[in-house]
């Protein structure tokens, strides 16, 4: 698609304005603001997103060098040791780019080529670590470590998935059902667009959490409810184009087949060995999108109108945590407002607004927040109530029908 | 909303969010609506399919000589 405002600049202004070799500067001539212009900060920082698929491989390169299996249990450490550690030490982002000149940040083809690239950085960690694991006897705790951490890296391989599925040209939706298939969740692209945020902060919403909900009885209703919308959607899809679902045109199955080339190549290559270990990564691959969804909407509700629709995804209906350090990393996921107002604008676009429902921490952190429902709730309850659109009041919650009764008691609100 | 297809020109509705548009001489193929099928006659519940934001009432409509 065309950029809307492709007329506002010239790829010869582009070109002479380096203020030096290593920073872009984008500038525009407006008639009522002057010239405006804006250099991105974290232009050269964004490569962080591609060691973020390649954590897993410091433990076995560690574990080479050293002949210590203790090296294995590093990348969790830097997942979620490492990672909250330096969400708080670098802190939050002020950076945002004006509007005016989004569509040139959005033609800069650099930003395009890491998602790019990312892609098989997921598989060459993938199949380094399966390798590594075939030809190794690991005792069962640096088996385990390596392999959940592996199953948290391609987790953001569903990152990945998503920042490309949103976009509508071909090879980024190519490259979606590719980098899909590492962590068997082909599904995901389909089910994201078209139904979670279609969905998102209602009650029918599988992927969006109830006040209430722990994640482990929101994953039991999210992991189904994801695959069954998925289905769905591309069965109605197919029937109105009149082609066979279980054909090659299902766009679920594309990246499936991608999955079961890979996973059963490895069980007939290493043995039975495999198994155990696909099983492990491919669940805890699906649990940081569990997670993810889990934060991302906890508790927000938008408003149903009187014909039974509900009201346009606001932004107030994300959480967002706004921190360099994990955005750098998840290509500003975090920035998740702007994301559901605009999903098909591009991650170095999104941008940070004042008033939104915030996180404390970054994903990272609050991973491992949501892993202990008590703390959770302690946390995240009062600060849902708090939110200005909210102010207390129950019946504008998305909450869990059997947490309703508690919750009443416990925030002193009559009937909803 | 105009009711009748006029004569040397394509009727075009646009999601006020991502621009997508619907063209009724295209149609969508990838969304398995024929060259042809009028705005009119998508489901009620149809939403954008490039952005899954907005829904048909929030469309635009744009006549394009």
């Amino acid at each position: 698609m065309a950029p809307k405002s492709a007329g506002y600049y010239s790829t010869e202004s582009q070109k002479n304005e380096f203020k030096d070799i290593a920073m872009t500067t984008y500038r525009i001539d407006t008639v009522d603001q002057g010239t405006v212009t804006y250099t991105d900060q974290k232009r050269w920082w964004w490569l962080l997103s591609l060691v973020n698929p390649l954590i897993p491989l410091f433990g076995i390169v560690g574990h080479w060098l050293t002949g210590s299996e203790l090296w294995l249990l590093v990348p969790l450490g830097m997942m979620f040791i490492m990672g909250p550690a330096f969400d708080w030490l670098f802190g939050e982002d002020e950076n945002n780019p004006p509007e005016i000149l989004v569509p040139q940040l959005e033609q800069d083809t650099y930003y395009r080529w890491l998602t790019y690239l990312t892609v098989p950085a997921h598989y060459i960690t993938f199949l380094a670590v399966a390798i590594w694991v075939g030809t190794h006897s690991l005792t069962w705790w640096g088996f385990i470590a390596l392999t959940v951490a592996l199953g948290f890296a391609d987790g953001f391989a569903i990152n990945t998935g998503h920042e490309l599925g949103h976009k509508r040209t071909k090879i980024e939706t190519w490259l979606a059902k590719i980098v899909l298939a590492v962590p068997a969740y082909g599904h995901f692209w389909i089910e994201h667009n078209r139904g979670h945020h279609r969905d998102v902060a209602t009650p029918d919403d599988p992927a969006s959490a109830r006040m209430g909900e722990s994640i482990y009885q929101f994953a039991r209703r999210e992991i189904p409810g994801a695959f069954h919308r998925a289905w769905m959607l591309e069965h109605e899809r197919l029937c109105r184009k009149g082609v066979p679902v279980w054909s090659i045109h299902n766009e679920v199955l594309q990246s499936y087949m991608i999955t079961v080339v890979l996973q059963v190549g490895l069980i007939a290559t290493f043995g039975w060995i495999m198994l155990p270990f696909l099983l492990i990564h491919n669940f805890f691959s699906w649990w940081v999108l569990t997670s993810a969804n889990y934060i991302e909407h906890y508790g927000l509700l938008r408003a149903q109108q009187a014909d039974g629709k509900y009201e346009r995804c606001q932004p107030h209906h994300s959480w967002n945590a706004n921190h360099k350090y994990s955005n750098l990393l998840l290509f500003h996921l975090q920035r998740h407002s702007d994301h559901h107002a605009n999903p098909t604008r591009r991650y170095q676009s999104l941008r940070d607004f004042p008033d939104l429902p915030s996180l404390p921490s970054g994903y990272y952190g609050m991973y491992v927040v949501a892993y202990l429902p008590a703390l959770w709730f302690k946390l995240m309850d009062s600060r849902l109530l708090a939110l200005p659109h909210i102010k207390g009041d129950l019946r504008k919650v998305n909450i869990n029908p059997d947490s309703l009764a508690a919750i009443q008691a416990k925030y002193g609100q009559a009937d909803a | 909303m105009p009711t009748a297809v006029m004569p040397d020109a394509n009727r075009r509705y646009q999601c006020p969010g991502c621009g997508y548009t619907y063209d009724e001489l295209l149609g969508d193929d990838h969304e398995g609506y024929p060259p042809g099928f009028l705005f009119a006659d998508l489901p009620d519940d149809f939403v954008c399919p490039d952005c899954a934001v907005r829904y048909k009432e929030d469309f635009n409509f744009a006549l394009t000589p």
